[in-house]
């Protein structure tokens, strides 16, 4: 049982089995999973849905923080995809083909690469705080997509890319297929190569990464550039689900969830070492409280108190003093004792 | 262009390694000069392009406008000053208003509502605190909590607006107070009065050069045996305190409470920190410099309304490239010192 | 083992300031102290005396609150006092300057000499006040500096002065100085040897930490020696010499360490034919001025000089890890760029950093990433190491150089500092690199693992590896070294062959220059 208590992923998983748990005494439905022309639905089919843009911001985000950085312009990186994606369709003669929608949906993940690459250099380049230098597009970018939309709601009507956010293949959303395949992709990209240690190395400590001569700065940009492009791929999802570009509130908040997701899935702000699985717990821990709360007859609204009490349990429980403080009171130095010289 | 300057003198004299007597001009001030450089010449830009703009009121309009913001800034450069950051000042903004419109309509008296407001700014302040320095969890996670426990709070008070009708607040809401031809609010008073005691508090207290020594190395200062604990404490109570004293003076000048109000201005706050040049490493800054920042802030919002023709979002825009310019020129700044 | 002498006994009648006994520490995987006692009596200047490592900053932490005690008792002016912080410790009388300058860069002189202990006047800092005393005690300490100036505008030796002038004004019965003279010059040390003397005579008990010998005979009444984290023996210095001390520091690895030294004289090979690489004129602003240096193949090129001389600066250099101004590199004879740590790597240099914690050690992953971390770094994030490959490159390395644990994955954090670093040799060491250079690769490391990480060294240049080898300790620069490069201000002001050169030459090499200097 203490091997088990230990294990990283234990808290999370324990958090989300509760909240499940919660569920299925409120709703005994909730499990229940219906097949309805060829399609599936159901709480928990919704919950992996509604999820999937914060899970894809958050496995971004997951990266960025291993590197001790954070990305607070995901948010509005969102919000410019959709509004260059439907901003394109709605301005051109042909909305609703395909061949539209895929120009669309490149160019909105282009840009969010642009934008990716922007927040690498301010970082990697000029040395900027990443929580100050994706501060200056987490300010400006509302902006830019509104420059884009010109203030307006930006509606389209097409098929292709309304199936992004709504569609489903072989059974299941299209929105869940993107967002499981990232995060097979990622967990290949660093796991079975070796950028996952590399990553961790810079985050651990990126004065001696560099005289080892690891190409920090590189893996630093890298990792900023994914999470825009997760961004971007997000915003098309939710711009998608209402075939429309609302520059003012798509993605509002999303960089928080993604971190909270992070942060709950073991993976410390502090940077280092990461767990990607940790972070889809994080992600559909966040979704299910949100989706847990109306259910209960409690206002949605506040969802909020719940999320910070569960930031606040999950970081208590992996903070060693917190820990220390909890088990056995005994006299502590002032400082780690490991660091001492 | 015939003329060449010739470099000034001083420029040239840089302290002896050993010995470093004689003038030299205070790097350290260079940053708030440059925002109120900056202040002055987008106002002299106003007051060419737009008629009405060079009055005096455009300035005090700016105070008027966002002394809650300049008090909220306040408590946010203790934070930075110290190397950390305060994500949920928005919120206790909105919780403050809504504690004290919930309150006077249950019939509190309003100096009662006051201390009670503020007391909870400074508890919430206090917990974090207490959490950060003893628990050693990121001050970003813990005060991100702190913004979605005190949003939450708001909800669980009420969900709609709440509009203030007590007398005391009322009053002071439409009270002015003219100086020649141009008026400015109480509220510019009470800010102005905070930045004040929090200039002399930061310069001229054991506790304000803590707070200094803190950011510029926590494990020196602790290592100098100076009280890091207290102090790494008290400036969230001092934010927290200051975030529900701008509640206050926002739900005077709304005159009502309301959950979704304040969203974002921890960011507003921590803009116009840095582009009034602190730090955001902490150890070197001054509150001076944020308010300057405040009023830059403003004075953006200000071109944006007597422009007409420019849509709102270019305020966003500007703020951002501002925040950008300013990041990039610390950052220059930092590297060259080094 | 404590040598009573008759003076000794007449000095025990005064009651102590400070009585520790029995002390024990321990960090995660290392006794840092065991069962440690230091008597501390008023008017006497006392020396901590131990070789890097031995646990000399880790006792006085102990004292002064930073680190808590697992075992044992600390009387205080006749009481069993704890101290759970630096600030309980300075109320209680003792002042202490830390090994590192611990002030704050950002803050004036003044304020760095005062902070905590203000003058105030209705709450308020007097800063005037505040100015003129700090540059009373200033005057005192015979420095020539604004008290109103920021502390960061000033070089180290002014800064270390200014630490030592802020615990000389506390007015304390007890003064620590851990490593005060590291980077003054012999004026400077004069100067602080008359303020301390003073406070002797006003009967203030001074510990006094320092590895120049010279400096310990010179200007203390006694001494307490540590030994790999135990107490050896406490002398009265009139009575000692430094042979002795010597002995009583080093032990019985005396032996080892000496067949060590031979070895190496027997090694000592011609510097001839065509260097591996040359340096010409290597600058960099502020830590290097205009050196030249050679290094041949096999041969191992000691650096010599205090902290600050530019030793490290110019290893930095030839690994690329700070950029030079001008000069120019040639391997083999041929221009090489060396602007980044990857330049150099990919020349197959190689560089173990003296701050091994935060430039060398990754911590939270384990020990078989952090041995092949340079190697994956050269082959790319695209090309991951084989399994097999890395299982055996590990063991090898952990056999060889007799890692414990012995568990490739075993995380790093958990190691002791010996351990570490002979990790981190391995990370290099399996690039295959043609020149090492080692920047106190034996600093604050366990006196086995010293020895053979000293033997290591040795048997690579026998196989023709050619090694830089920087360190503190002259002794060990002398045993391991072929020739020798002393370095003072930021220049090469010395080289020649290691024949017979002993430490007091070395040390007057250095001073040397300090008397041309004034």
């Amino acid at each position: 049982m203490r091997n088990l208590t230990r294990h990283a992923l234990f808290w999370p998983l324990f958090a989300l089995g509760l909240l499940l748990v919660v569920n299925v005494i409120a709703t005994p439905s909730f499990f229940s999973i219906r097949v309805q022309d060829g399609h599936l639905y159901g709480s928990l089919i919704d919950i992996l849905r509604n999820g999937a843009p914060t899970l894809l911001i958050a496995l971004g985000m997951t990266l960025v923080i291993a590197t001790r950085g954070i990305d607070l312009s995901v948010g509005a990186i969102v919000a410019i995809s959709g509004a260059v994606a439907c901003t394109y369709m709605a301005g051109s003669p042909d909305e609703s083909t395909a061949g539209r929608a895929i120009v669309a949906m490149t160019m909105a993940v282009g840009v969010g690469i642009l934008l990716g690459l922007w927040n690498g250099l301010l970082v990697s380049v000029f040395g900027i705080q990443p929580i100050i230098a994706t501060l200056v597009l987490m300010t400006a970018g509302r902006g830019l997509a509104m420059l884009i939309t010109d203030g307006q709601i930006i509606t389209v009507n097409n098929a292709l890319f309304k199936k992004v956010g709504t569609g489903f293949v072989l059974g299941l959303p299209v929105a869940i297929l993107i967002a499981l395949a990232v995060f097979a992709i990622t967990a290949v990209l660093t796991r079975r190569t070796a950028l996952g240690m590399l990553i961790e190395a810079v985050g651990i400590n990126p004065e001696a990464s560099r005289l080892a001569g690891v190409r920090a700065r590189t893996i630093t940009w890298t990792v900023y550039v994914f999470v825009a492009f997760c961004a971007g791929i997000a915003g098309l999802m939710i711009a998608s689900n209402t075939s429309a570009a609302d520059a003012n509130n798509a993605g509002l908040f999303i960089e928080l969830d993604a971190i909270l997701a992070v942060v709950i899935g073991g993976t410390s702000l502090a940077g280092g070492r990461f767990s990607l699985t940790g972070t889809l717990i994080g992600a559909m821990f966040i979704q299910t409280l949100a989706t847990t709360i109306p259910t209960m007859g409690i206002p949605a609204e506040t969802n909020y108190l719940f999320k910070a009490v569960a930031v606040i349990v999950v970081c208590l429980l992996q903070s060693p003093k917190a820990r220390a403080a909890l088990s056995v009171r005994r006299p502590s130095g002032l400082l780690t004792k490991g660091t001492a010289a | 262009m015939t003329i060449v300057m010739a470099p000034p003198e001083h420029s040239a004299g840089s302290p002896s390694p050993r010995s470093s007597r004689g003038f030299v001009f205070p790097t350290r001030f260079l940053p708030v000069i440059a925002t109120f450089t900056l202040f002055v010449a987008m106002f002299g830009m106003g007051s060419i392009r737009y008629e009405g703009f060079s009055s005096p009121q455009t300035v005090l309009s700016v105070l008027v406008d966002n002394s809650y913001l300049i008090v909220l800034a306040v408590g946010m450069t203790f934070v930075i000053l110290t190397g950390g950051i305060d994500l949920s000042v928005g919120s206790v903004v909105a919780l403050s208003t809504m504690i004290a419109a919930e309150a006077l309509r249950a019939g509190w008296s309003a100096p009662l509502v006051i201390v009670a407001v503020l007391l909870t700014g400074s508890v919430l302040g206090l917990l974090m605190g207490l959490v950060i320095h003893y628990f050693e969890i990121q001050p970003f996670i813990v005060t991100l909590a702190g913004m979605f426990l005190a949003r939450g709070l708001c909800y669980v008070i009420s969900v709609d607006s709440i509009p203030i009708k007590n007398e005391t607040f009322t009053s002071f809401a439409q009270g002015t107070i003219t100086i020649g031809d141009y008026f400015i609010t109480p509220a510019v008073i009470v800010a102005l009065v905070v930045l004040v005691i929090a200039a002399v508090v930061l310069h001229m207290t054991r506790f304000g050069r803590t707070v200094y020594a803190v950011g510029g190395s926590e494990q020196s200062a602790m290592l100098m045996g100076l009280a890091v604990a207290r102090t790494k404490i008290g400036v969230y109570v001092i934010s927290g305190f200051c975030s529900a004293l701008a509640g206050l003076l926002y739900a005077i000048y709304t005159l009502s409470g309301y959950s979704l109000t304040a969203v974002g201005w921890e960011l507003d706050a921590i803009a116009a920190v840095v582009i009034g040049g602190t730090l955001l490493t902490g150890g070197s800054g001054f509150v001076l410099g944020s308010a300057l920042g405040v009023m830059v802030l403003g004075l953006i919002q200000s071109f944006i309304s007597f422009d007409g023709t420019l849509s709102s979002w270019w305020t966003k825009i500007a703020i951002g490239v501002l925040l950008l310019v300013f990041v990039l020129l610390q950052r220059l700044f930092t590297r060259r010192s080094t | 083992m404590i040598q009573m002498t008759a003076e000794a006994v007449q000095a025990t009648r005064t009651q102590p300031v400070v009585e520790m006994s029995g002390v024990s520490v321990s960090f995660p995987g290392v006794k840092a102290l065991q069962s440690v006692g230091l008597t501390l009596r008023p008017g006497e200047v006392h020396a901590l005396m131990g070789e890097n490592g031995a646990g000399k900053s880790t006792l006085i932490k102990a004292l002064t609150g930073v680190y808590s005690i697992d075992e044992g008792t600390i009387v205080v002016g006749g009481e069993h006092r704890t101290f759970n912080s630096p600030a309980e410790s300075q109320a209680a009388g003792i002042s202490t300057v830390y090994q590192e300058v611990n002030l704050c860069t950002n803050l004036t002189v003044a304020e760095n000499m005062l902070l905590g202990r203000e003058p105030r006047s209705f709450g308020r800092i007097d800063t005037r006040e505040m100015n003129r005393r700090a540059g009373d005690v200033l005057t005192r300490l015979g420095l020539d500096v604004d008290p109103k100036s920021q502390l960061g505008t000033h070089p180290i030796a002014i800064q270390q002065l200014v630490a030592i002038a802020r615990a000389v004004d506390i007015d304390a019965e007890l003064l620590i100085l851990d490593e005060p003279t590291s980077s003054l010059d012999a004026d400077e040390v004069a100067k602080l040897f008359e303020v301390m003397r003073a406070l002797r005579t006003d009967g203030v008990a001074i510990v006094f930490v320092s590895h120049f010998l010279d400096q310990v005979f010179e200007i203390s009444d006694r001494m307490t020696v540590l030994r790999n984290g135990q107490f050896v023996g406490e002398y009265v210095t009139a009575d000692t010499t430094q042979l002795q001390v010597v002995k009583a520091m080093i032990g019985r690895e005396l032996e080892t360490l000496e067949k060590i030294e031979q070895e190496a004289d027997e090694h000592t090979v011609k510097a001839q034919g065509e260097p591996l690489i040359e340096v010409l004129q290597l600058s960099r602003k502020g830590s290097v001025e205009a050196v030249d240096l050679k290094v041949f193949e096999g041969e191992v090129i000691g650096v010599a000089g205090l902290l600050g001389s530019g030793r490290t600066e110019l290893a930095r250099l030839l690994f690329g890890a700070d950029t030079a101004d001008s000069g120019d590199t040639r391997m083999r004879s041929r221009h090489i760029k060396l602007r980044t740590p990857r330049q150099a790597i990919d020349h197959k240099i190689a560089f173990s950093s003296e701050n091994r914690r935060s430039e060398g050690v990754i911590g939270d992953l384990s020990i078989a990433d952090n041995m092949v971390l340079v190697m994956q770094a050269s082959r790319g994030w695209l090309r991951p190491i084989p399994a097999k490959t890395k299982d055996r490159l590990v063991s090898k390395y952990i056999e060889a150089l007799d890692i414990r644990p012995a568990d490739p994955q075993a995380l790093m954090r958990n190691l002791s500092g010996g351990n570490q670093q002979k990790v981190l040799l391995a990370r290099w060491l399996i690039t295959e690199p043609e020149l090492l250079i080692l920047d106190e690769p034996t600093r604050g490391i366990d006196i086995g693992a010293k020895a053979q990480i000293q033997q290591l060294v040795a048997d690579l240049a026998k196989d023709g590896m050619s090694v830089v080898f920087i360190s503190a300790e002259l002794e060990e620069v002398l045993r391991l070294s072929d020739r020798l490069v002393v370095m003072r201000d930021r220049r090469k002001i010395d080289e020649r062959a290691n024949e017979n050169v002993t430490v007091s030459d070395v040390l007057e090499i250095i001073a040397g220059e300090v008397r041309a200097d004034a």
